[in-house]
């Protein structure tokens, strides 16, 4: 419609959020779609099994002292033939139930993605929010950085990230601290998404008119740029976020995968990969395949939700 | 009538919305004349621009005329397949748009776009075309058209592109011109010298105009007759110069009031109270009457008819009697 | 001698630079490109009263808004508002400034945070002058600027998006007077508007005006509203100003060819039949203006001199003008 009808706002009466949310446009969008609505309850249920993992687990996986190396290598459904125990996705070489590591897996998978989006969205947002108020000098710089760092892939900067962070601290503290290098490692590849987007949301937001009438009261920058334009730029960023998780999940993985990232005393799942394709030639598919699909559906229902936000928010393609 | 060139009869068109039907125009009728030209007027979500869309086939979707015909030289065009429409569209009617820029395209030059107009509507070869296309814009009053037509759009000015696009609507020697806006991105002295291009070239090439404006001085100065439109109806319908000094639906009356004056100092203008009503929310009976300061019991159950008030229709019970109803 | 002009402003003039990147201009050769946007403007505002500055695009009154309120800082020239000027002004008396000269602008769509309940929108002036602290007092208020714009105070729950384009002026016209200015500057404040809602905002300034004893820098393209509203008006020409008179006697009596030629081009909605002579001519591209006077090219009384020098602003004929022809009488 060319033409928009006005609101006139006299009938108006205030309704409660949760009335609001379930009468909104984004709301209809989404329960219409029934891959997007399973996408969630597939994400949600991922999320709830490794939050509540010490709790659903059958198994503490990485409890050396509950662990039965007689039990190694147990196929899915099918009675070990010394002790007699059953797991539903089988053991790997050390006798950990598959399931059960599934579960820790992904909770430390899922802590490492999202600790690294927020880093990335923390430090992508401030500097972008920076660059698209200030300009000049200082957008330049910021940019300019962003490009190099654009530069470099992801993962090849994430492993470089690593390595120096093997060289500088002591093993001890490194063994502790893998998880934060990790979540450092992948925030600082990812910020530069953040910071492009904001800065240009930024850029248009703040030649508006409700930013000039902030700034014509005398309202300081850092005010004026937390207060009004923040909550303004979030949108994108929340979808960015969401796609964003989705890849942190993966180059952890790969990481670990690789070697260089969560040890094997404490797998996630691209740890659990890892140490299952050892078995995978020797017959043992179970250890490494459960894994990679809970990776696969994870990944993919957080982008299939994230694919949507962007749609969906975007008043384009509506 | 075989002077009538367009004629809309009880024109309803829809947008179907989560929570219903979205009545977007609801009934509209009325005629234009082969060479006359018919002001549409009204504000922001009153349904001009949606009339014009629907004449010539362009609505958006949802949107869909869901009642009442459009007869084009007496032939119905309102249920036309996409492929015949496409055919009357730039042949029959040709269209005019706000903003110049978005009609005409930045790649090619303004020689390169005419000529493929013409030669789709009519039969003439290369060289017939290209003379074709220098007569029009030097009709629309583009300074050394013979040099000018090899420019790209964006070589011209605002004002001069939107002749150019005037000029591009009249390729097809279309007998209808709907001009949705035409002057509204212009500025002051540019907007009068393109009203004037508007009416006077559209004359000479015989066609007629169907003018949507909100702005009721281009109205007054350029159409023979106009409607006015409120919230998706016909307010009132009439010759300009009746509607504008003797206006009968206190709608028309209230917005000529509103209008700051140039010829005579107002203390204060009229003001009509409270907004135009949302489409979803129409009242019942006459739409106007919340905010109307005659209403009565009749005008909050009935919905007015277009009634015969002197030279002018007007959709109000005010009127009711004194047509003998 | 009357009583000093609540706003003064001298020779006031405003360059942007446009030029393209340094590297782009180093590649293909290409001088700095300098926008004169508003050059060595002059006028006074007095207490109570409205001035009105009209123009079309490229006029550069939207610039002289901005620059009134300190949003943009002048290339040279100065501002004096009650006598202290802007520029020069440090600390709270700064501050205090900034408090007495407000703004409403063009876009109630615009200028008001979407994600901002319409309360906190008005309440923002008045924590960020520190004239109120305590929250049940800024909320009375805020009821009370409701009320006097045309609101309700049940309004200040809403959101921006609750309301049409006609109510959205009104809360931002509710948030200037939050601030209690002295002086409003309105850069055109209807012309986002439909007809009839420019009426109600329109006659609401009216009142306001009346009620505050406010005075107004109205912006605006629209002659009619200018009219209307105006006690003088200014006329601007691709940054200069042209004429500068009375509102009745400017339109009972243009000097200017320019002012002229804008009378004559604003439809005649009342079809009164007045005699006009048909308009010429487009606006000169503001970054290349024709030499001597700006308007010589479109000008029928243009001569030699015209195209030479720049006219300066006289007293001529009951009005302020820069013209030659009419400082020789060439009429």
């Amino acid at each position: 419609m060319s033409e928009k009808t006005n609101v006139t706002g006299d009938d108006a009466k205030p309704v409660s959020i949760w009335h609001r949310a379930l009468d909104s446009d984004l709301f209809h969008s989404f329960i219409r779609k029934p891959v997007i609505v399973a996408s969630a309850i597939i994400t949600l249920a991922i999320f709830a099994m490794a939050l509540f993992a010490p709790w659903l687990a059958p198994h503490t996986p990485f409890d050396p002292s509950s662990l039965n190396l007689m039990d190694g290598f147990t196929p899915p459904m099918t009675a070990n033939q010394f002790s007699g125990n059953e797991y539903v996705l089988g053991t790997d070489n050390q006798g950990r139930d598959i399931l059960s590591a599934i579960m820790y897996g992904t909770r430390i998978s899922l802590f490492v993605g999202f600790a690294a989006v927020g880093l990335a969205a923390l430090i992508g947002i401030s500097l972008g929010l920076l660059a698209g108020y200030k300009g000049g000098w200082v957008d330049g710089l910021i940019m300019r950085i962003a490009d190099v760092q654009l530069s470099f892939p992801a993962i090849l900067l994430a492993l470089l990230i690593f390595g120096v962070a093997r060289s500088v601290l002591p093993p001890r503290v490194m063994d502790e601290a893998t998880v934060w290098v990790l979540v450092v490692s992948i925030a600082l590849s990812d910020w530069v998404q953040y910071a492009r987007t904001v800065r240009s949301s930024t850029m248009s937001e703040k030649n508006k008119e409700y930013v000039q009438a902030a700034r014509l009261f005398g309202v300081p920058a850092p005010l004026i740029l937390l207060r009004h334009i923040l909550p303004n730029v979030m949108g994108p960023v929340l979808v960015i976020g969401t796609i964003g998780l989705a890849l942190a999940i993966i180059l952890e993985s790969t990481l670990s995968y690789l070697g260089v990232g969560i040890p094997p005393t404490q797998p996630s799942l691209g740890t659990l990969i890892r140490i299952g394709q050892d078995f995978l030639f020797s017959g043992e598919w179970w250890i490494t395949l459960f894994p990679a699909l809970t990776l696969l559906v994870l990944a993919l229902s957080v982008n299939l939700l994230g694919d949507w936000l962007r749609d969906a928010l975007n008043p384009r393609l509506r | 009538m075989a002077d009538t060139l367009l004629s809309v009869k009880d024109l309803v068109v829809e947008f179907p919305q989560r929570r219903g039907l979205l009545r977007a125009l609801d009934q509209i009728s009325f005629d234009i004349k082969r060479g006359e030209i018919l002001g549409v007027v009204g504000e922001s979500g009153a349904g001009k621009s949606l009339t014009g869309a629907s004449i010539i086939g362009l609505l958006e979707p949802p949107g869909r005329v869901s009642g009442g015909t459009i007869e084009l030289d007496g032939q119905r065009i309102d249920n036309l397949s996409t492929a015949e429409m496409r055919k009357i569209r730039g042949r029959k009617i040709g269209m005019v748009f706000q903003d110049p820029l978005t009609s005409l395209n930045p790649i090619f030059t303004i020689a390169e776009q005419l000529i493929e107009t013409i030669q789709t509507h009519l039969k003439l070869s290369d060289k017939e075309a290209r003379k074709q296309a220098i007569k029009l814009l030097d009709d629309v009053g583009i300074p050394a058209a013979s040099q000018r037509i090899d420019d790209y759009p964006h070589q011209f000015s605002g004002g001069m592109r939107q002749r150019v696009v005037i000029a591009l609507a009249l390729a097809g020697e279309p007998e209808l011109i709907i001009a949705d806006e035409p002057t509204t991105a212009l500025d002051v002295s540019v907007q009068a010298q393109i009203i004037d291009v508007l009416k006077n070239t559209c004359k000479e090439h015989g066609a007629a105009v169907m003018l949507v404006t909100h702005d009721m001085g281009v109205i007054a100065e350029t159409c023979d007759r106009v409607a006015v439109m409120y919230a998706g109806r016909l307010a009132e319908i009439g010759p300009v110069r009746e509607v504008i000094k003797h206006p009968k639906h206190p709608y028309t009356i209230g917005l000529m009031g509103s209008i700051p004056s140039l010829a005579h100092q107002v203390e204060r203008l009229v003001q009509i109270p409270g907004s135009m009503p949302r489409l979803d929310a129409i009242p019942e009976g006459c739409a106007f009457n919340p905010r109307c300061n005659r209403v009565f019991d009749r005008c909050r159950t009935e919905r007015p008819d277009l009634i015969a008030v002197e030279e002018n229709l007007a959709a109000c019970w005010l009127h009711a009697k004194e047509a003998g109803a | 001698m009357s009583q000093q002009p609540l706003l003064k402003v001298d020779n006031l003039t405003r360059r942007f630079d446009v030029s393209k990147p340094w590297l782009n201009r180093m590649i293909e050769r290409e001088p700095k490109q300098i926008l004169t946007a508003v050059n060595q403007v002059s006028f006074e505002v007095e207490k109570g009263k409205s001035f009105a500055l009209v123009g079309e695009s490229g006029s550069g009154k939207s610039t002289i808004a901005k620059m009134v309120v300190n949003l943009l800082n002048p290339s040279s020239g100065h501002i004096y508002f009650d006598g202290q000027e802007l520029s020069q002004a440090k600390g709270a008396a700064f501050k205090s400034l900034r408090r007495r000269v407000q703004m409403i602008f063009q876009d109630p769509f615009a200028s008001l945070n979407p994600r901002w309940r319409v309360g906190d929108i008005i309440a923002e002036p008045i924590y960020a002058f520190g004239l109120e602290s305590d929250k049940l007092k800024v909320q009375k208020t805020v009821e009370r600027l409701l009320s006097t714009v045309g609101l309700t105070g049940r309004d200040r729950y809403k959101f921006p998006h609750e309301f049409s384009g006609g109510q959205r002026q009104r809360i931002a016209i509710a948030r200037a007077l939050s601030a209690n200015p002295e002086f409003l500057v309105c850069d055109e404040p209807t012309s986002a508007l439909d007809v009839s809602v420019q009426a109600q905002i329109l006659n609401l300034m009216q009142d306001l005006q009346d009620e505050f004893n406010l005075t107004y820098l109205f912006i605006s393209h629209d002659m009619s509203v200018v009219k209307h509203m105006a006690d003088t008006i200014g006329v601007l020409y691709l940054g200069g100003l042209v004429e500068v008179n009375d509102s009745q006697q400017l339109f009972n009596q243009p000097v200017h060819p320019y002012t002229r030629m804008l009378l004559d081009a604003i439809p005649d909605h009342e079809m009164t039949g007045r005699r006009r002579t048909p308009v010429t001519g487009e606006i000169p591209n503001p970054i290349n203006p024709p030499s001597g006077c700006p308007f010589h090219p479109r000008c029928q009384y243009a001569n030699d001199r015209c195209k030479q020098e720049v006219p300066r602003s006289k007293a001529v004929m009951n009005s302020t003008v820069a013209c030659f022809a009419a400082e020789e009488g060439r009429f």
